[in-house]
């Protein structure tokens, strides 16, 4: 009995179990929580005074005066859990970052009411909340940012939402668990892209033969299309992003081989394999990568790049 | 929001909020503070302003142990009420130079909210209290702002959130002014300078003291009488009687007699409720000669009412007098002594004369007559601003100045009276007041004080002789403004005025009186009688407690269930929540919509199991399905359906 009561939803917020969500989560009154902050309690220590100032002094406008400040305190904690009752929190996009960056999960802020809720906090970590205000019937798109060690994913974890508004008096908190994660691509390290070793097939002199290659003309631009071949001028001008073709141009191809890099310890050979991949979709070559586990084609492209990274972030790593 | 100005450009962001809120707060209390204390106010109000950079912590904490150390120089104290008020004055706007953080700030909010309840101890008028209610609104609309991090709010928005706020504190505010049990204050000893600047009588007349206070317009009292008020000329209102003269002031010598004073009456009693303003004295006023006396009182030896504890509060007394009295008919040897007794020395012409009276007349009643004639019937004169006085006061009085105000007539009648062997005494109080149509109740402002004679004579005992009658009858019949010759200084409400400014005067007289009487004035006693009419038989705290919590527990009921179940979601869609009010008609029918039943299907098994309401569930189920399904539905559709699922009512 005991057991299934302390099992209810708002026990187990209370001693902390707080289940991981797929969302969007709606906060209701099982799960928002409000106290009094620190400023609350000194303002009732003030009130206290000013009450027994009242009585000693018989200051019948002392007793209204201090009523009436009491009483908008009480008023105040409505007003603090409808800040923010009813909020509907979901997960945004969240975009890859290497190892040792920032990690930024957007979250996605809704406000079903016809009021606008001011300064909803969000926290990580105590000390640096940030805070946005959501405008009646809309959703305002804010992000959480986690540093972001090592390569692999990157679970949110729980994090606080809370409003001190309008008097800061009281504090209403609801701690959530968004099921969002941040793949981490490994940290890439300075070695340069091997250029002679390792490049195998027709495309030797690819490189260095670009610009010979006759220019046929320009096409929209594609995602995936390398950024080397963009038309910045075209673009400078106003006519958009757009690629610039050649005729006759032969990818040289280039396979970024795990095996290559014997010797070196995993991490430390992932980094190399990320540092290459960068440098091998900015050269514009087709870049096919192999690791244990997985082999990838030779292309070129954003998509290919994000497919390869991924493949590096997540070696080794069994659950997805 | 921007506001340029010809020197700078400022915003109404929360610095200038905050500063705005102080300065409104501490305004009122420049007149009563030290000019240094202002200026340092000022200095730092305009520091903030232009936002020059904050003093270092050493320099603060220097700085603000000489401010401390300059209010105990001019008050010669740190506690009490002035020096008090100045203390925390000066904190609050030293705070201001260290508000780095919202925790500065907060506490600066906070100190400034309690600055207000100090306004309470010089004045809690209507005016008062508008001001300091605006005061709350402007502060709490800085707290709001201060409790935005980033962008600023709107002003306009914050003032209606602070608004509405306090609108809905206000309702909880009177549930807790009612029923939050009162305790009789004061709770420990209040210092010294709390009750300072009082003004009424004292209890020692000189010549001018009374004409000074007859130029004060403040309330006296307020009497509203049971029946109809007495004629104006019984309208004598006791206070302290002077028996002791030492050749200049007249004040009241040791109790004569500690046995009861004992009074015969005749004809009908007056009953009375007075509400009396605090004097900081013991003695109560009362219509001559009181019989009943209110709690905590007694009756001096004198027939004054005096209450057991200085009169700091607004006091509100029942009481019952006797206008038609015998008073002292037995006195004591001792009494009428000290109703004799003079200086050795001085005013040997007034001696002279009452001797020569004492002489020629058959009783002491004709030595009374004679005075009163003399006054009368010789060129004396009634005057706010008589000529100074000196050594020989009464000589210099009756024979060679002859203008006087009532202490001067009073004080010369007691002295001609003893010099010829009458036992006299001087009494000063209140005479008149002005009825206020309005409230039916009568207003005795310090404009009425007044000084009179009471002399001792056989088989009368104690007998009110009002020599200023004499000489001014009018100011007895219609009061003082009457009795002046024009041209005399007076206070301005006591000039007879223009009928509509009368009338305001009245109705703004009787807010007044309300304000105190229900206001101000609301304690245990009024608390226990409302708990009464509310239907509680004994009034305790428990009660109170009761009465208290559930007051504000349903009022924050209301409210939550305002704020919080109103949020339907605002876009709900027509179509589908008429078509749910269908279903939900059509399950308490006993035909319940499967969650993978189509609208046309359920119509079919609708049709099948109720052949009766075939032809109104084909229809509502065609116009569900066209309002949904079709690419244009017409827009009397959605009228029709609805029309059509309110009309609908299956058995």
């Amino acid at each position: 009995m005991t057991f299934r009561l302390f099992n209810h939803p708002v026990w187990r917020r209370i001693f902390n179990r707080i289940d991981v969500e797929q969302g969007p989560i709606i906060l209701d009154r099982q799960r928002i929580f409000i106290l009094p902050t620190r400023h609350g309690l000194v303002f009732a220590a003030v009130l206290l005074l000013m009450l027994v100032g009242s009585i000693n002094y018989s200051l019948s406008l002392g007793f209204v005066l201090t009523f009436l400040l009491g009483a908008m305190a009480l008023v105040s904690i409505l007003h603090t859990y409808r800040n923010l009752a009813q909020l509907t929190i979901s997960a945004g996009k969240t975009m890859p970052v290497f190892a040792g960056q920032q990690a930024s999960f957007t979250l996605c802020l809704t406000s079903s009411s016809k009021s606008e809720r001011y300064a909803i906090g969000m926290t990580l970590e105590k000390p640096h909340p940030q805070f946005v205000d959501v405008p009646a019937d809309e959703t305002v798109t804010t992000a959480l940012e986690l540093h972001a060690p090592q390569r692999g994913i990157l679970r949110l974890g729980r994090f606080t939402l809370f409003t001190r508004f309008p008097l800061g008096l009281f504090q209403a908190w609801s701690k959530l668990d968004l099921d969002m994660n941040c793949i981490v691509y490994p940290q890439p390290d300075t070695a340069m892209l091997p250029q002679l070793t390792g490049i195998q097939g027709r495309g030797d002199r690819a490189i260095a033969a670009e610009g010979s290659e006759d220019f046929r003309g320009m096409r929209p631009y594609h995602t995936g299309d390398s950024l080397r071949h963009v038309a910045w001028k075209a673009m400078a001008q106003g006519r958009g992003m757009l690629t610039k073709q050649f005729s006759g141009q032969a990818l040289p191809e280039l396979w970024l081989d795990w095996d290559d890099l014997a010797g070196m310890s995993t991490e430390p050979r992932l980094s190399r394999l990320c540092r290459w991949v960068l440098d091998a979709q900015i050269a514009g070559l087709s870049y096919g990568l192999r690791i244990p586990g997985s082999t990838l084609a030779p292309d070129n492209g954003e998509v290919h790049q994000r497919t390869c990274l991924e493949a590096l972030a997540l070696f080794g790593i069994k659950d997805l | 929001m921007r506001y340029r100005f010809a020197m700078f450009t400022f915003r109404l962001d929360n610095n200038t909020w905050l500063l705005a809120s102080i300065a409104l707060t501490i305004a009122p209390h420049a007149t009563r503070l030290p000019i240094w204390i202002s200026l340092l106010c000022l200095g730092v109000g305009a520091m903030r302003l232009i936002q020059v950079r904050l003093p270092a912590r050493w320099l603060l904490i220097t700085l603000a142990a000489a401010t401390a150390a300059g209010i105990y120089g001019s008050y010669h104290t740190l506690l009490g009420r002035d020096a008090g008020v100045a203390l925390l004055i000066a904190m609050l706007t030293l705070k201001l130079l260290e508000s780095r953080t919202l925790r500065d700030s907060m506490v600066a909010i906070f100190i400034s909210y309690f600055l207000l309840i100090t306004h309470f101890l010089y004045s809690q008028s209507i005016p008062t209290g508008m001001y300091l209610l605006l005061l709350v609104l402007v502060i709490t609309t800085t707290l709001i702002g201060l409790n935005h991090p980033g962008r600023q709010i709107e002003p306009r928005k914050l003032l209606r959130l602070a608004a509405v706020l306090l609108g809905q504190a206000v309702p909880v505010m009177l549930v807790l002014f009612l029923f939050f049990p009162r305790v009789p204050g004061p709770l420990w000893g209040m210092p010294g300078d709390a009750y300072e600047g009082m003004t009424g009588l004292s209890d020692n007349m000189t010549p001018g003291s009374i004409s000074k206070l007859s130029q004060s317009g403040a309330v006296a009292f307020r009497v509203a009488f049971d029946g109809p008020p007495p004629k104006p000329e019984q309208r004598y209102w006791r206070g302290p009687v002077l028996d002791f003269f030492d050749g200049r002031s007249w004040s009241t010598a040791a109790a004569p007699d500690p046995k009861q004073a004992r009074i015969a009456v005749t004809g009908d009693p007056v009953s009375y409720t007075l509400t009396l303003e605090p004097h900081n004295r013991r003695w109560l006023l009362a219509l001559d000669l009181p019989a009943k006396l209110p709690p905590a009182s007694r009756l001096g030896a004198r027939y004054e009412l005096l209450a057991d504890q200085p009169v700091r509060q607004r006091l509100r007394y029942r009481a019952v007098s006797y206008p038609n009295y015998l008073a002292g008919l037995n006195p004591g040897a001792k009494e009428i002594n000290l109703s004799l007794r003079l200086p050795s020395f001085g005013n040997l012409k007034t001696r002279e004369m009452a001797g020569a009276w004492k002489r020629t007349a058959k009783d002491d009643g004709e030595i009374v007559s004679r005075a009163l004639e003399m006054f009368r019937s010789e060129a004396f004169f009634y005057s706010l601003t008589p000529p100074l006085l000196g050594a020989n006061s009464v000589d210099e009085f009756l024979f060679d100045s002859r203008r006087g105000f009532c202490e001067h007539y009073a004080g010369s009648f007691v002295f001609l009276m003893r010099a010829a062997g009458v036992p006299a005494r001087v009494v000063t109080g209140y005479q008149g007041g002005e009825p206020n149509p309005f409230g039916n109740y009568l207003i005795v402002r310090q404009s009425d004080a007044h000084a009179w004679a009471e002399v001792w004579l056989q088989n009368r005992g104690w007998v009110r002789v009002d020599p200023t009658a004499a000489v001014a009858p009018r100011r007895i019949e219609s009061g003082l403004a009457a009795a002046l010759p024009a041209g005399e200084p007076l206070p301005l409400l006591a000039r007879m005025d223009s009928a509509w400014l009368m009338q305001l005067r009245m109705s703004w007289d009787t807010l007044n009186n309300d304000w105190n009487q229900w206001v101000l004035g609301y304690d245990q006693e009024r608390q226990y009688d409302l708990l009464s009419r509310l239907g509680f038989e004994m009034a305790s705290w428990k009660e109170l407690a009761v009465s208290l919590a559930a007051g504000v527990g349903a009022l924050l009921l209301v409210f939550s269930g305002f704020m919080l179940w109103r949020r339907v979601p605002v876009d709900a869609d027509p179509v589908a929540v008429i078509y749910q009010h269908f279903c939900r008609k059509l399950a308490r029918a006993g035909i319940v919509r499967q969650p993978n039943e189509g609208p046309a299907d359920f119509a079919q098994r609708t049709a099948m199991l109720r052949p009766d309401l075939t032809l109104s569930t084909t229809s509502i189920s065609a116009l569900y399905i066209a309002l949904r399904y079709a690419s244009h539905p017409s827009s009397s559709a959605l009228r029709q359906f609805g029309k059509r699922v309110k009309a609908f009512r299956p058995k």
